[in-house]
């Protein structure tokens, strides 16, 4: 049991993005502050501060959850991953790929915290019918799209990859 | 919105929990989930001088079953006891309730135990074990003692939790063969707080209906399905009395106790 | 001088295409404001805000933050008086609106000190080490109450709240109200709402104390002639302040011009701290004390004839722009002022503004500017004609709609509708949306008794503004004075580098509306290039791009304005590229083609250049060009409407270039126990000209549909009779998620502007201002109710079905706990049983050893005269524990009787103060029964996010205080447990009804 003072910086070891990083970081401060100012990835987005939007959603041990209402001293020994992990060797994954065929941003100021979620979304429900893809939209508020487009770009993408339709899903 | 200073912790057994809640009480605040308390701390709400992380102690993060309970630990996450295979078979108002606890994100981190620890009055894990007549246990260096959901929820925020004390277990009844159970919720949007929540058990000509949202902490009571239960949710109605905010009135609530308790109560009967 | 012919095979322009922008937000390498590097140095900002919606600032001591680790300076009011001048005001009024709280606040948020230092973790630790002493002065919060004569004046120098009031008389408005057949009129009040962004506010600010300018980074959307006010508050020429933004920009819809003042504020904090400063704002603030739309009280009245043609409109309209009228207010009204008559042939129109002050944030832009409240009031007051008049409300819209034979229609207020055909889109809407078949939904949902309505909405969607508009609150008189203002200039730049690479540069500051790929696809088209060639920037910098004051991203200026621009350079270069190349190819530049990165000779189609060497050729070989030809190749493109003339000397204005069509309508259902609406379906038809790229309009379409629906249904930015703020967190400004937002059916019809280059109009504003209407018009049609106002809540809608209850039983009435209406005082009675008789109880209240013990958490009491007290209370509800420096006073003392307890107290999360009259009685058989009766009011953030739950935690901490009280008098054997009349009473019924022995 180590007890971390408070004004000072302590180590955080962590994976983030599948490599193994360290950074320091006081005790009060978030993770999203972490992410974006001490560990340089920006496409996490800060919206609220009290974990109604959604734009800070990232990975964490694969769960989706909001960064600014976690500690980075939180995520010691933890498995971090964010938006910029998403698309492989340079190419945008099938998701990302989708949201763009879809238009499913405008600003895409709230897109990384959606996309966090969705992946791990997808992950746990492969055949979700499109209530269900709405119900987990219900965590991320986004201003400019009216959603739309963000449904359809996650219901095109489970059907992709499950090889069944959301319609099909709903008499499952 | 960035947090007072504080020290941190993160704990590994129940005992260290306890030890530093004697030491410091006043000062120490519980960290699970932090679905609220971070929100908190970030507005500034509170600035305790030593958060104690408790989501690794794997003491408190077990489901089991205990003849006719089930124990969930304080650190479970609302998302692991919603993906617990038994779940709807053993408490079926839990199975039910869960899906209107915030958000698929929130629950993922957020926990039983600091639901209930919370008290929002609007909360649905409160009613649940509310209507359930469950309990939770609450420890410290001092003792450990269960406390009944009615003794335990005393208003708005305020539990009879003392300062050196950490929430470990609830203990919700299991369901009994027989028993019916329904649930309702009016939110402004989807997975907002409740304005009025709803939970009901009904076995044989018994019944009882919990209500969220309405009085300073969810309130349950033993109604009569038949002739007089219109009026006796007009009792309970007022005696719940609800207050006027920025999303609904009083009255509304008031009237959604007496139609909608009336529903969800004809509806739970067999 | 020789044209080439424009002929492309790649035509991108009006086909469905992916955006540019999408590749790299995708990724999570989008440039926003709070992304950008800063200087190594930078410091960071948090600003003191005013608890208070009106307060005199009587003292100011900074001394402990400053003296705090990693403080670095403190800005106040004086520094600012110093340095800066007071942000100028639209009207002619004396009202200084200062960046920084100078001797008085006047809204809740209002910034009072500006800390800056290490961290922004740092600075907000010294926030709550300033001191600042308020002497609270009454708020005046409702707009028709502002206007009362015995009202408080925010501005003194002003003598009113009343600061500009215009009336306005078109056609003979007297005539046809004394000859017509009918009066219908309605009152509405608007709430206030925000099209609030997920990105706030963000400023990095540094000074230059060798020229003494500033350089601002800011994710200001314009428009840009509020450069110009910002320049003036900072005493700088223009070219002293050089204001930059961001690449990308996390959503604006208006609110972003907003961060004008704070551009000023982080300047001099960066001034005063020797150092570049940040600023970002978080939502607390933003929802607080950012910008809004104006919340507006309107009366409305037509003159109808009995087959329901309008003869003639009057409005009173009172909007309320806030605490200071910030620039560019009162445009809120003036937007849409040549169009007040709407989608209608109305020839009569008699208007009467007045720009009303009260202690609310400062309004702004917001998406739909001046339209959702504009018709909220006309089509309300149509559907309401039907209603009397016993007609369809379709048939009332369609006898009343311009004809299409009269476009291009003057309106009398002055507006120059270019075109459309309203008939045609109306009867596009009824076939292609299925108005039918709702129809008979609606006849089937009401046989069943279900409620269920159709509503409708027509809706004049203007585009491009008038820069002159702004004028018409002036009189004539005052106009000639000033100058005339008016246009809309846009700008674009091309350039093309010696490698033949095509870029632009636009002042449309986007904000997430796809400008690059729109602007790629228009020089695309021109230049024959594919559209990933071209790299479209859209960072604006006043230091070296060119920009004029129209520049910025607001009245769907881009598709019509600034694609004109566009497409004008594009032009321009290709022109002198034909000339170029057909020198080269020996042909005539007539007949060269651009296209597919080649410029081909018509006439010859073996002859042709790739499009980089003749492009190259301006850099490599500027010899060889032919004569008159200097070399290189940027083409800057103005571009200003003719069309936008200033307002004339009758007050008429031409207040924007292009005048779209919305026509939609909705059927909803609404639950009769619940009271939720739902939208059954929603069918809205756009002629926004002609479409450049049909993905980016339906996005646009359905975003602001989007956000009418909140508008319509759950948002408000919410005030306390005493100006507290109710709405500081999005758990209570409430935004729509997916749940709630069904998608709209969207049709199009193309009427071609005639005024625009593209033959464009802008889109994108309509369904801010046809949806909450047409929403609002269906509900009204479910429920036969006249009265209707946003947010229809579910609990405002049950009310409007109608609860009665039965009188609340006697044991009830007694420990009421219902606060008013609205109000943000906070009341509740009780009654506690006490052992000790009365005399005991009484004097052990006056006893300062006794006192100390039962206020929860005081940690210290300090007399301070007769029966006052100084004490530091740390009070605590659940999780939430505030300290408070505190005044307690005992007073109205009537031994042993009653008594008055009063506190106040203040905290870094907000102001608390209240009284409790008690009253103490003998009770039967020995004891005392002590009734209280408590008043709170709670201001400043506590008050802004807590709302919900402020009257439980208020009880929660009297009950501690007289459970207590009950201890000291009655020894610590007495039980906590069932104190206060009501808990007993509940606990009985606990006993009674509970469920003591659970299953
Ligand atoms: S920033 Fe974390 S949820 Fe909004
Ligand atoms: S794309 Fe702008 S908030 Fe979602």
């Amino acid at each position: 049991m180590k007890r971390l003072d408070a004004g000072r910086s302590h180590p955080v070891t962590f994976r983030l993005n599948g490599r193994e990083r360290t950074g320091h970081a006081e005790p009060r401060l978030l993770l999203s502050d972490f992410l974006r100012h001490d560990m340089g990835l920006t496409g996490t987005h800060v919206g609220c501060e009290h974990g109604v939007c959604g734009a800070c959603t990232v990975l964490i041990d694969g769960h989706a959850c909001r960064a600014c209402l976690t500690l980075a001293v939180q995520v010691d020994g933890r498995d971090v991953e964010t938006v910029e992990n998403l698309a492989e060797d340079g190419v945008l994954n099938d998701l990302q790929q989708a949201f763009r065929r879809h238009h499913a941003l405008q600003c895409g100021f709230c897109t990384a915290g959606i996309l966090m979620s969705c992946t791990d979304f997808l992950a746990r429900n492969p055949r979700p019918r499109e209530a269900d893809v709405r119900d987990m939209l219900t965590g991320h508020l986004c201003r400019c799209t009216g959603y739309t487009g963000i449904v359809r770009a996650i219901v095109e993408v489970a059907e992709q990859r499950s090889g069944s339709t959301t319609e099909e899903n709903e008499h499952v | 919105m960035k947090p007072a200073p504080f020290d941190y912790v993160r704990a590994t057994t129940r005992d260290e929990v306890l030890t530093l809640l004697a030491e410091g009480s006043e000062q120490v605040r519980v960290l699970a989930g932090g679905q609220s308390l971070m929100a908190v701390l970030n507005m500034r709400f509170a600035q305790p001088g030593l958060l104690v992380d408790i989501t690794a102690v794997e003491e408190l993060r077990r489901i089991e079953r205990r003849g006719d309970t089930l124990v969930v630990g304080a650190a479970v996450r609302q998302a692991e006891l919603l993906a617990w295979p038994g779940l709807a078979e053993t408490v079926p108002l839990v199975a039910r309730a869960l899906p209107w606890v915030g958000h698929y994100q929130t629950r993922n981190r957020g926990t039983i135990g600091g639901s209930l620890v919370h008290a929002d009055p609007s909360a649905e894990l409160p009613l649940c074990l509310a209507t359930l007549g469950g309990s939770v246990v609450l420890e410290s260096r001092r003792r450990r003692r269960t406390v009944p959901a009615d003794d335990f929820f005393q208003g708005v925020l305020t539990t009879a939790r003392e300062p050196d004390e950490v929430l470990t277990e609830v203990h919700l009844p299991v369901a009994r063969p027989g028993s019916r159970f329904g649930f309702r919720e009016v939110a402004m949007r989807h997975g907002d707080f409740a304005l009025v929540a709803l939970a009901a058990e009904v076995r044989g000509d018994e019944a009882w209906l919990g209500v969220g949202g309405v009085a300073d902490r969810p309130v349950v009571r033993r109604m009569k399905p038949g002739a007089a239960l219109a009026d006796d949710l007009d009792a309970l109605a007022w005696e719940l009395g609800g207050e006027d905010d920025g999303h609904a009135s009083a009255r509304y609530r008031r009237q959604l106790v007496r139609e909608l308790g009336y529903t969800l109560l004809t509806e739970t009967a067999p | 001088m020789a044209t080439a012919t424009q002929e492309s095979t790649t035509s991108a322009l009006g086909e469905r295409q992916t955006r540019l922008e999408d590749d790299a937000l995708l990724r999570g390498l989008g440039q926003y404001a709070d992304d950008l590097a800063t200087t190594p140095g930078t410091l960071q900002a948090a600003v003191l805000r005013s608890p208070h919606a009106h307060a005199r600032l009587v003292a100011l001591d900074a001394g402990e933050a400053l003296a705090m680790p990693g403080v670095h300076a403190v800005l106040t009011g004086a520094d600012v008086q110093r340095w800066a001048a007071p942000l100028p005001v639209g009207v002619r009024q004396p009202m200084e609106h200062w960046c920084l709280a100078v001797d008085r606040v006047r809204y809740v948020g209002e910034p009072v000190a500006v800390v800056v230092a290490d961290s922004r973790y740092l600075a907000e630790d010294a926030l709550d080490a300033i001191r600042a002493d308020y002497e609270v002065l009454d708020a005046v919060v409702a707009t028709e109450a502002a206007v009362a004569g015995d009202a408080p004046v925010l501005h003194e120098a002003v003598g009113s709240n009343v600061v500009n009031d215009r009336s306005f008389s078109y056609g003979e408005p007297d005539r046809a109200f004394r000859e017509a057949a009918r009066h219908v009129s309605l009152k509405i009040d608007y709430p206030r709402n925000s099209c609030t962004p997920i990105e706030c506010y963000v400023v990095v600010a540094r000074y230059d104390p060798a020229d003494g300018g500033y350089d601002v980074a800011a994710n200001f959307q314009g428009p840009f002639a509020l450069h110009s006010v910002m320049a003036r508050a900072l005493k700088v020429s223009g070219a002293g302040l050089r204001l930059r933004t961001p690449p990308d920009s996390g959503g604006s819809f208006g609110i972003k011009q907003g961060v004008l003042s704070y551009v000023v504020l982080m300047a001099l904090a960066a001034r005063k701290a020797g150092a570049p400063v940040k600023w970002v704002e978080d939502r607390l603030e933003h929802l607080q004390a950012a910008s809004s739309a104006t919340n507006r009280v309107t009366t409305i009245e037509a003159a109808v004839a009995e087959d329901g043609r309008i003869q003639g409109l009057r409005y009173d309209q009172l909007d309320d722009c806030g605490a200071y009228l910030r620039a560019p207010e009162p445009a809120t009204f003036y937007r849409m002022h040549g169009t007040l008559t709407g989608a209608y042939a109305v020839r009569n129109l008699a208007v009467r503004n007045r720009v009303v002050l009260t202690n609310k944030t400062p309004s702004g832009l917001n998406r739909g500017f001046g339209g959702p409240q504009v018709y909220f009031a006309l089509e309300r007051l149509v559907q309401h004609v039907a209603v009397e008049l016993g007609l369809d409300p379709l048939t009332v819209i369609l006898r009343n709609l311009i004809p299409a034979d009269a476009f291009p229609y003057r309106a009398p207020a002055g507006s120059l509708l270019d075109s459309g055909n309203y008939h045609a889109a109306v009867e596009l809407a009824r076939t292609g949306g299925g108005l039918q078949e709702l129809e008979e939904r609606r006849a089937a949902a009401r046989a069943a008794g279900r409620y269920y309505g159709i509503g409708f909405a027509a809706v004049v969607e203007p585009s491009i503004s008038n820069m002159g508009y702004i004028t018409t609150a002036m009189t004539p008189e005052e106009r000639r004075r000033a100058g005339p203002k008016n246009g809309a200039v846009s700008t674009a730049t091309l350039t093309v580098d010696p490698l033949g690479s095509v870029s632009v540069q636009i002042a449309s500051v986007p904000q997430g509306q796809g400008h690059r790929t729109a602007a790629a696809q228009v020089v695309a088209d021109v230049l024959g290039v594919p559209r990933e060639a071209v790299s479209v920037h859209v960072a604006l910098d006043t230091g070296k791009d060119a920009w004029s004051i129209a520049s910025g991203n607001y009245s769907s200026r881009f598709a019509g304005a600034v694609a004109g621009a566009v497409h004008k350079a594009a032009t321009r270069a290709r022109d002198r590229l034909a000339r170029i190349a057909a020198a080269q190819m020996g042909a005539d530049p007539g007949d060269l083609v651009f296209a597919d990165g080649r410029i081909h000779d018509r006439n010859d189609p073996a002859r042709s250049l790739s499009f980089h060497r003749a492009a190259g050729a301006v850099h490599w070989s500027p010899g060889l060009l032919p004569e008159d030809e200097p070399g290189g190749l940027r083409e800057t493109a103005f571009w200003s409407p003719p069309e936008l003339a200033a307002p004339d000397d009758d007050d008429r204005i031409n207040s924007s270039l292009c005048y779209g069509f919305v026509f939609d309508y909705c059927g909803v259902d609404i639950d009769p126990v619940t009271g939720r609406v739902t939208l059954d379906r929603y069918v809205t038809t756009h002629d926004a000209g002609r479409l450049l790229n049909p993905d980016l309009v339906d996005g646009q379409i359905r975003g602001g549909f989007a956000q009418a629906v909140g508008a319509a249904l759950y948002e408000e930015l919410a005030y306390g009779d005493d100006g507290s703020f109710r709405s500081g967190t999005l758990a209570d400004y409430l935004i729509p998620t997916a749940a709630e937002v069904p998608e709209p059916v969207i049709l199009h019809q193309e009427t071609p502007s005639p005024f625009t280059p593209l033959g464009a109009k802008g889109v994108g504003e309509g369904n801010n201002m046809s949806t909450p209407v047409c929403i609002a018009n269906a509900v009204a049609d479910a429920l036969g109710q006249r009265d209707i106002r946003l947010p229809l809540t579910p609990s405002r809608v049950r009310e409007m079905i109608g609860i009665t209850e039965s009188e609340p039983p006697a044991a009830h009435a007694a420990p009421s706990i219902e606060a008013p209406a609205g109000g943000s005082t906070l009341r509740a009675t009780g009654v506690v049983e006490l052992e000790a008789d009365a005399d005991t109880v009484y004097h052990a209240m006056l006893d300062p050893g006794v006192l100390s013990r039962i206020i929860p958490g005081c940690h210290a009491l300090e007399q301070d005269g007769d029966n006052a007290y100084r004490a530091d209370v740390t009070v605590g509800v659940g999780l939430i524990k505030a300290r408070f420096e505190a005044r307690v006073s005992l007073t109205d003392l009537d031994p042993p009787h009653a008594l008055r307890l009063n506190g106040a107290g203040s905290s870094a999360v907000g102001t608390a103060e209240g009284g409790a009259a008690v009253r103490l009685s003998p009770r039967e058989g020995g004891g005392t029964q002590l009734a209280y009766d408590y008043q709170a009011a709670v201001t400043g953030k506590v008050a802004s996010v807590g709302a919900r739950m402020l009257q439980g935690a208020s009880r929660v901490v009297v009950d501690q205080i007289f459970a207590r009280l009950r201890q000291e008098v009655d020894g610590p054997g007495a039980s906590a447990g069932d104190r206060a009349w009501g808990r007993r009473f509940r606990a009985w019924l606990l006993r009674l009804l509970g469920r003591g022995g659970a299953p």
